[in-house]
């Protein structure tokens, strides 16, 4: 019988080692999935995994890799101030919603004016809309110790009902023929957020997902905030004897963590995504907490949990145009990928111990 | 630095043009690709789309290559998807949903070798990018005929996903045709706010019967409203919406808009491999069978005859349900005695006209 | 009796079944979460269970054979969960949005053949004459069983949590793992338990959808009801009668808004189709104003793995 031991510190070794056992395993058990469905399972994991970063193609997918990464890390290490605190923020995608919309409604006021000052006046608004968005569960929750895990859940769909309503109406494109969705920013340079050195998909969002990282990483590592954070998802009480005030890591983890999401909203509708519209939101917020996770809730672990999660959308999307497989096939092997990689990281914690039947 | 930068630039740029380019010389066969934006099995929308590359792709046999990709979100990932396709080899680029208008005019910019058409949308900002739709709203003239004619309450229904012109256009045309030939017919519109929710569509159905009415036309996509409505037991009628929804024959589904655009796929693939394809913006309705009427059935035979020759009177163009004189909701004038709607007006509809009770969400 | 167009005895009658699916899986929920486990991969759970359900009944022809394999599909989902959480002890918040888009992709696959296809029948309860009654008739005695048999389970789950030794245990598991681990329970083994009965209930009621709701199979037809009877359990405050209220209270405004709008009445729909969530945050600004966690009646140790050092 096996059982696990607790390490008495986590093994450097296993806290590297990981995930690449994860990643193999689902290889290994993806590649049993697509030659059961009739593929050649080299091929299909070639295809997810080498082709974007290393085929024909890469010149053009690694950068795009970036683009898909960099929302997510972003809100990512945002949420795993929290995540790190005991607090759970998963509304991030409200806040990215309420980011984006806040940021491009900026903009669009003032279309089309071109000043210099246009976009950075539309990022500050775009980071406020999300930390504002983030304060009603984090008010809530220091005012009247709402539960806030439901309360950000729950300010998604209103979220999403707003942005339903900013497409159809308040931010409409007044020359869309009636059509739903906003102005393109494309074609408004002073608030667009265009790729800054062209093939390579590096846009301000991007800059500021490796910034943020940076001094995320900073703060955990070196700062008294970080400590404070630390001690208080390890140990509340300690805590509160250390003089953290737990009202105020609330209201800086939710306002961090919304205002980072606001920004990657609005950078991601300036540049990518170009404009809003009713199905502007791909469900980033929600795929960041998972990324926040991959990542050990550590900055720079969050960054390369970002660009995986970015190679198998963007290798599973060539798999499936290329190879016939069907998006639910892809959908299965990365739920499998998480699967592995939430799953081999007790290595990092335990010792895998054969216990002797009897003793116990 | 700035130098660097340019140079990069430009090695990129050039970069995308030479393999757009060397990769469409290179292969002989065809290659017709296809975005999505939902999946196969979404019983409505995509899976129409779907259906009709599946009825090409038997009449090109091996003398074209199909490719398509599902679930692809509007905005930055259909253009990644899009560039995918066209740096793979594709010919011709099929990008099904309204949200790929910008993402397509935008690609298209990059690969002028490859053509690219875009569905239900109105720009067409470069050569080789084609636009096409349906005139669904001649399908709903037929459903509106049938409602003013079966409806015992005189309350017919309409189950609306968005308040965008599509929309609109479908229940004025269902509205005006059901009022030419019952004066009395007052209409019911519920807006779901979602194009894909089968619990909601269900619910909306359900909230109409509730209502008094007794014929339901949705403009969402599964058939749990036509499920809800077969609940009633006779006493209501619905039609099949994007597909033909068959199993609900003989009632409550009489009849159904197939959205059928394999004609229209098989014209442009050929256009294609004949080496004359152009940029155009085609809106083919009835009359070329992008608009499928399915079989009318579980009507009486002088409903079955009306509608029958309302659909051939459509298809030969002698008909167009927008035909004056109609008012505006407001009461203020839109066409004229015999006038009939141009095709700008429709596109950009954002009023019901006169004896609608309800508002458009703005 | 109608109040603006709509009939109060359709519309109660109508929000008994629109809540079955979401009052199912919450009341899993509330059973896993009691025992100290956050699984937030109901939506997941949901749709296996409602393809699980769908292709059983299809191939058997019988609802109540694809109620069961809905459950079973469920339950066999949470087992995924469970292992991850349980016995190599990952986090569980991470691991429930997994398990959502691992189900996702799973049904999908599952389903591709089964689309445009009618399932049997589910046959509603026949109570004779008492159907016929006025008001009562509709709301009480015109139903499917499986409306019937959501209410049992929501009695049954409330009896068993509040007087029975297995319920006790449950709670003392979910409230401190480390004193119920010192009166020689076997943790990590009951609440694999309770995650497991989590996963039959959302799949049951996942099957509900595809079997009775709508009743035909299309890719993620649950359309987040699963996130719903997620934030029901909390709405509900752990209490699982209080789940019943508001699975109608979810349902009705839902089905209200509709009814609203095909009454002709001239109220926003934006606002109404928000108004279900901004409901749910009051009630839970109003419940937990002012008296703390304990009335609240969270579990203790909600979200927290245990490893029995010994």
């Amino acid at each position: 019988m096996l059982r696990l031991e607790k390490r008495p510190n986590p093994s450097k070794f296993w806290q590297y080692g990981t995930p690449v056992v994860a990643v193999a395993l689902t290889m290994i058990v993806g590649g049993i999935l697509f030659a059961f469905m009739g593929k050649n399972p080299v091929e299909v994991i070639r295809t997810i995994f080498w082709d974007p970063i290393f085929g024909e193609f890469a010149f053009y997918l690694r950068g795009q890799l970036l683009v898909k990464a960099g929302p997510l890390i972003l809100i990512a290490i945002g949420l795993s101030l929290g995540f790190r605190a005991g607090i759970w923020n998963i509304g991030a995608e409200g806040q990215y919603i309420m980011g984006a919309i806040c940021g491009a409604a900026v903009g669009l006021a003032v279309y089309p004016t071109e000043s210099r000052l246009i976009f950075p006046a539309m990022v500050i608004a775009g980071a406020l809309g999300g930390w504002a968005w983030a304060m009603i569960p984090a008010i809530l929750k220091t005012r009247f110790n709402t539960n806030e895990i439901l309360v950000s859940l729950m300010l998604v769909y209103v979220a999403q009902t707003i942005l339903a309503k900013a497409s159809t109406g308040f931010l409409k494109n007044p020359e869309g023929m009636g059509f739903p969705g906003s102005r393109n920013f494309s074609s408004f340079p002073a608030a667009a957020n265009p790729e800054l050195i062209a093939g390579t998909g590096i846009h301000w969002g991007v800059i500021a997902a490796f910034l943020v990282a940076i001094v995320g990483w900073v703060i955990l590592s070196r700062h008294i905030i970080g400590f404070q954070i630390k001690l208080s998802g390890q140990a509340p009480r300690a805590a509160r004897f250390h003089g953290v005030n737990p009202s105020r890591l609330v209201v800086l983890c939710m306002g961090v963590s919304g205002g980072l999401a606001g920004l990657a909203g609005l950078f991601e509708v300036t540049g990518p995504a170009g404009q809003i519209s009713i199905d502007f939101n791909v469900g980033y917020g929600f795929t960041a907490i998972i990324v926040a996770f991959l990542g050990r809730l550590n900055p720079i672990g969050i960054v390369f949990a970002g660009i995986l999660m970015a190679l198998t959308y963007v290798g599973g999307e060539m798999a499936a145009t290329n190879l016939g497989l069907p998006a639910a096939a892809i959908q299965v092997f990365q739920g499998m990928l998480l699967f592995f990689l939430l799953g081999v990281d007790v290595l990092t914690n335990f010792r895998i111990r054969t216990a002797i039947l009897g003793v116990k | 630095m700035l130098r660097r930068t340019l140079m990069t630039t430009a090695a990129a740029g050039l970069g995308l043009a030479i393999l757009g380019g060397s990769a469409a010389l290179a292969q002989d066969k065809t290659k017709a690709c296809f975005v999505y934006v939902g999946t196969i099995g979404d019983g409505g929308w995509t899976q129409a789309h779907h259906t009709a590359v599946m009825k090409a792709q038997e009449h090109f046999g091996d003398a074209v290559e199909f490719q398509w990709q599902e679930s692809v979100p509007e905005g930055a990932d259909s253009e990644r998807v899009m560039t995918q396709m066209a740096l793979g080899g594709c010919n011709i680029i099929f990008t099904t949903s309204f949200g790929y208008m910008d993402p397509t005019n935008a690609i298209a910019a990059k690969f002028p070798n490859v053509k690219f058409e875009h569905a239900t949308g109105f720009k067409r900002e470069h050569p080789n990018v084609g636009i096409y739709n349906a005139r669904f709203y001649e399908g709903r003239a037929i459903e509106g005929l049938i409602a003013g004619r079966m409806t015992q309450t005189n309350k017919i229904g309409y189950i609306a996903s968005f308040p965008i012109p599509e929309v609109i256009m479908g229940i004025n045309s269902y509205f005006l045709n059901a009022k030419k030939v019952n004066p009395d017919v007052e209409l019911s519109v519920v807006w779901a706010y979602t194009w894909f929710d089968p619990g909601k569509e269900a619910d909306a159905a359900k909230a109409l019967m509730d209502a008094g009415v007794d014929v339901i036309a949705a403009h969402t996509d599964s058939t749990a409203a036509l499920a809800e409505i077969s609940k009633a037991g006779g006493k209501v009628i619905g039609f099949g919406q994007a597909s033909d929804m068959a199993e609900y024959k003989p009632s409550p589904r009489v009849t159904s808009i197939i959205d059928d655009w394999s004609p229209y796929y098989i014209r442009q693939i050929q256009a294609v491999i004949d080496g004359n394809w152009t940029s155009e913006d085609t809106w083919d309705g009835i009359a070329q069978g992008t608009v499928g009427i399915g079989e009318f059935t579980g009507l009486p035979d002088e409903v079955t005859k009306e509608a029958e020759a309302l659909r051939d009177a459509i298809a030969a163009g002698s008909y167009h349900p927008f035909t004056g004189p109609i008012n505006k909701q407001d009461g203020s004038a839109w066409l004229a005695e015999g006038q009939t709607a141009p095709d700008g007006d429709l596109l950009g509809m954002n009023f019901f006209v006169e004896g609608i009770t309800g508002e458009i969400p703005q | 009796m109608d109040f603006g167009g709509i009939n109060p005895v359709i519309l109660v009658a109508s929000l008994m079944v629109a809540a079955v699916p979401i009052m199912l899986a919450a009341l899993g929920e509330l059973v896993v979460e009691k025992a100290g486990v956050l699984n937030l991969g109901v939506e997941g759970m949901m749709i296996v269970g409602a393809i699980s359900g769908f292709i059983a009944a299809v191939a058997t022809g019988s609802p109540v054979v694809g109620f069961l394999a809905g459950a079973a599909g469920g339950a066999v989902l949470s087992l995924v969960f469970a292992f991850l959480t349980q016995v190599v002890l990952a986090n569980q918040v991470a691991t429930g949005l997994a398990l959502t888009m691992f189900g996702l992709g799973l049904s999908s696959l599952m389903g591709q053949g089964y689309n445009g296809i009618k399932p049997p029948l589910t046959g509603k309860v026949p109570f004779g004459p008492l159907a016929d009654i006025p008001v009562l008739g509709p709301i009480l005695f015109a139903h499917d069983w499986m409306v019937y048999a959501s209410i049992a389970l929501v009695a049954g789950v409330w009896w068993v949590l509040r007087a029975t030794r297995l319920g006790l245990i449950i709670r003392a598991v979910g409230e401190s793992h480390d004193a119920a681990h010192a009166l020689g329970y076997k943790v990590n083994r009951i609440r694999l338990m309770c995650i497991a009965f989590g996963g039959a209930m959302a799949g049951l009621g996942g099957a509900y959808v595809s079997l009775v709701r709508v009743p035909q199979w299309v890719d993620g037809m649950t359309a987040g009801a699963g996130w719903i009877a997620l934030a029901i359990v909390v709405f509900a405050s752990w209490r699982p009668w209080r789940v019943l209220i508001g699975a109608y209270l979810f349902g009705g405004i839902s089905v209200l808004q509709l009814s609203l709008q095909a009454g002709g009445s001239a109220i926003p729909v934006e606002y109404l189709s928000m108004s279900p969530y901004l409901v749910t945050i009051v009630v839970l600004v109003i419940m937990s104003s002012g008296r703390g966690r304990a009335s609240l009646n969270a579990p203790a140790a909600l979200g927290q793995n245990f490893h029995a050092a010994r």
